[in-house]
């Protein structure tokens, strides 16, 4: 009985012992939240991220300060680190990721979330969330930020088990690259980062796995847009940021088709660089600040081949008026960008890259001629649009033109070695940009187009110049923009990024007040900005280099010492306070009823 | 006087562009698969009232609870272009697996369940069973004063029996919305 008693504690205690003994393992195995956080970014590739500490995400800071393999800049403000990881993003084609707490920094982050919405950006944002236990407390820097971020979010995750969170994470980081790019928000407790889970790999973790968007165009839908093509007698290629969201591929086969169709080409504020600028068949920009050449010839084209741009209100002007007597064949990932505001007669949902070079294959096997006679004659008349020459400004030998200013600072670029990088703010200058500056690459152009926020240039510039440290990266910047989010001199200075930043300084909101001018019967409600601070001296203030220019004769000198120089440079322009930005689709017209620069005086402005 | 003539003359000249026309309204039934996840409601009926789409009526519950599916049946109103942006968009949230729009896809079967609180006595409370019986109504609760029917059928049925219930004493409804369902042996989802 003793025996066999003894024997069988004896077996209990083994039982035991062998029980605990691969719980132990296991534990071992086990890591903390914040430290699959760590491991899950580094695992996806992530090297850089933008962010701001407090309370909620304390734990994470901590696993990232035990680590090197991720640099961690710390911004003025967490708009400014969404910002920032949104150039990350858009001039390398990775995933940009930002890390922000709770509440205040989360609500903070909003306005970063929609902006890459609408811009079709891949982020991924870790927001910390107060203890799950105190979710709907009304705790202290408690928000609900999966209820906020719902609708400016691709997707967003509250994560309430620690071992669904690497998971989360590789499952985020899918969803923010595939198909249409957007943002990303995932939602972690304090508790979950100290709580002990299993980590995940990126192979195995769990999916929503029905998300594979379908990438391959139709092949038929391919042939019969290749035959529309091939028939056009005044055609014109219309592209956007998804040519440039889907990689230089995109843009290599579409200078290709491009090349051998011999076809004109326009393209959206977001899709500058995916064709270079300095070809004959570019025609400039479209839409409500676009060239007179690109807006007649979407006007009366007779096919029009739309790829990866989604009809924006300011591309299309009045939409019943939009490219009356046009085929429009619309290539885009999204389907629901499709017939959305303007109906179209052959719809691809497809990737940009697989349908330009599928419909490059179709062009060459069945050795599709485009109809040159047609062609020469659509060019003759292009060639009459483009004499109009609708970029021309008065010129004025003391006061700095912002045109001017630009026609300089390309003048220099176009001179630099370095690769080129231009961020803008929101306004005027942003579209003067767009007009004067050219680009012949993708992702050298970093600009907030959907969603135009103001205070975007900044940080998206140190976004940008983290991730190519030996590149010129100029922030065109307004002076109202600029103070949006000047906080982020102080980050330029402690990462030691030698951003430069280019004020045409008006003193004035300068498109609110041309529209206030245009269209609201020259009341200029409160678009004048009686107090300045002196860019110069605040920027020395901070540790950088102040330059100004107040005349013509100084700008030069002043771009110049801009461009040589290795510190952060904020430059104050002095420019034209009036100037208008034009042409102009007043809001709500046709593409062919633009406004001129020298028509603009004969406007009649009583039409408000 | 002078100021309110200024102001007429503006709104006739404005710059700004008249709303687009629109093309008439529809009614359509939309089964949507979803993920059953925390936030996937108000995912989708973010989407609506975000986006400015009508919902008529709404039905939601788990339907297999292994996979964890939920089935969403949604009737909303709106131009053609309008439905067909609602089932795009719809079809764009992580969550959703499927959207089948049962008005234009095939013929379906559409039921609602309501339950409807009549109070009376005398000879309506007789007048009121009488009906009940003739629309196929069970009573499920009675007290000396009151009746509680279960009915079940098209949404035209259910309003024509609440709107008899109307006169007799009718206090209380609570109705289920659509269940919407494909006639044959088509199926969406899978088991």
């Amino acid at each position: 009985m003793t025996t066999t008693s003894t024997s069988s504690k004896a077996k209990k205690s083994d039982s035991i012992i062998a029980k605990i003994k691969p719980s132990k393992k296991n534990k071992a195995q086990e890591i903390s939240g914040a430290e699959m956080v760590i491991k899950a970014l580094i695992e996806q590739g992530v090297d850089t991220i933008f962010g701001y500490p407090g309370g909620a995400v304390l734990p994470i800071y901590d696993a990232l300060f035990q680590q090197d393999k991720i640099k961690h800049v710390l911004v003025r403000q967490e708009g400014g680190a969404l910002h920032a990881a949104e150039g990350y993003a858009r001039s390398t084609g990775k995933v940009g990721c930002a890390i922000v707490t709770s509440g205040p920094g989360a609500t903070n982050a909003v306005t970063g979330l929609a902006d890459a919405m609408l811009d079709s950006i891949p982020l991924v944002c870790i927001t910390g969330q107060v203890p799950t236990f105190l979710i709907g407390t009304d705790a202290f820097q408690e928000a609900d930020t999966v209820g906020i971020t719902r609708p400016c979010t691709k997707h967003n995750f509250l994560i309430k088990d620690p071992n669904k969170l690497s998971s989360a994470i590789h499952e985020s980081f899918h969803i923010a690259r595939s198909g249409r790019p957007g943002p990303v928000v995932i939602d972690i407790p304090k508790d979950v980062q100290f709580a002990q889970g299993k980590y995940i790999n990126a192979e195995k973790a769990e999916m929503h796995s029905h998300y594979q968007p379908d990438i391959s165009p139709d092949s038929d839908l391919i042939e019969s847009a290749v035959e529309l093509m091939a028939g056009a007698k005044r055609p014109i290629f219309h592209i956007g940021g998804g040519v440039i969201n889907s990689g230089e591929v995109a843009s290599t086969a579409l200078y290709e088709l491009v090349q051998k169709t011999g076809f004109p080409i326009t393209s959206t504020l977001m899709g500058l660089g995916a064709y270079p600028a300095s070809d004959k068949q570019w025609l400039g920009m479209l839409g409500m600040h676009g060239t007179y050449e690109a807006n007649w010839a979407m006007h009366d084209c007779d096919v029009m081949i739309c790829i990866g741009a989604r009809f924006d209100d300011r591309v299309t002007g009045r939409t019943d008026k939009f490219s009356p007597n046009s085929k429009i064949i619309h290539v885009d990932i999204d389907a629901s960008s499709i017939n959305k505001n303007i109906t179209v007669d052959i719809p691809i949902v497809a990737d940009s890259k697989h349908a330009i070079k599928a419909m490059l294959d179709i062009w060459n096997k069945k050795g599709y001629k485009a109809d040159h006679l047609a062609l020469d004659n659509w060019w003759q008349q292009i060639d009459i649009w483009r004499a109009k020459n609708c970029l021309a400004y008065k010129k004025d030998n003391k006061i700095i033109k912002p045109q001017y200013a630009l026609e300089r600072l390309r003048h220099f670029m176009q001179q630099d070695k370095r690769e080129c990088y231009i961020t803008t703010e929101v306004g005027q200058h942003q579209m003067w940009a767009a007009q004067f500056l050219s680009f012949d690459k993708p992702k050298r152009w970093l600009t907030s187009g959907g969603l135009g926020t103001m205070g975007y240039g900044l940080p998206a510039a140190i976004g940008a110049q983290m991730a190519h440290p030996d590149a010129l990266v100029i922030d065109v910047a307004g002076e109202a923009s600029i103070q949006m989010n000047i906080q982020e001199l102080a980050t330029a200075i402690q990462y030691r990024l030698p951003v430069k930043v280019f004020i045409m300084n008006n003193q004035w909101m300068g498109m609110v007040r041309q529209w206030q001018e245009l269209l609201h019967g020259e009341r200029y409600s409160e678009t004048y900005s009686e107090a300045l601070p002196d860019f110069v001296k605040l920027v020395e203030a901070y540790g950088g280099v102040g330059l100004r220019a107040q005349t013509v004769d100084e700008l030069d000198d002043v771009i110049q010492k801009m461009m040589s120089n290795d510190k952060l440079t904020v430059v104050d322009v002095m420019v034209a306070q009036t100037e208008n930005c034009f042409p102009m689709i007043p809001s709500g017209k046709a593409h062919n009823e633009m406004i001129l620069s020298p028509e603009a005086e004969a406007f009649d402005k009583t039409l408000v | 006087m002078s100021d309110i003539k200024i102001k007429r003359r503006k709104k006739s000249k404005s710059v700004y562009a008249p709303t687009p026309k629109l093309s008439k309204e529809e009614i359509h039934t939309l089964a949507i698969l979803v993920n059953n996840e925390p936030g996937v409601l108000a995912r989708v009926i973010g989407l609506f009232s975000g986006r400015g789409y009508n919902i008529e009526s709404l039905t939601v519950a788990e339907i297999n609870n292994i996979e964890h599916l939920s089935r969403i049946t949604i009737v909303c109103s709106g131009t053609p272009e309008v439905i067909e942006q609602i089932k795009l968009q719809l079809d764009r949230l992580i969550p959703v697996l499927e959207v089948s729009d049962l008005t234009i896809e095939c013929e379906h079967v559409e039921r609602e369940l309501a339950l409807i609180k009549v109070v009376c006595t005398g000879d309506k409370r007789i007048e009121a069973l009488r009906c009940a019986d003739i629309f196929r109504a069970r009573v499920v609760d009675s007290t000396l004063e009151s009746f509680v029917f279960e009915i079940t059928g098209t949404t035209d049925k259910v309003d024509a029996f609440i709107n008899l219930m109307s006169p007799l004493g009718l206090v209380d409804v609570s109705r289920t919305g659509i269940a919407a369902i494909s006639r044959g042996k088509k199926a969406i989802g899978s088991f």
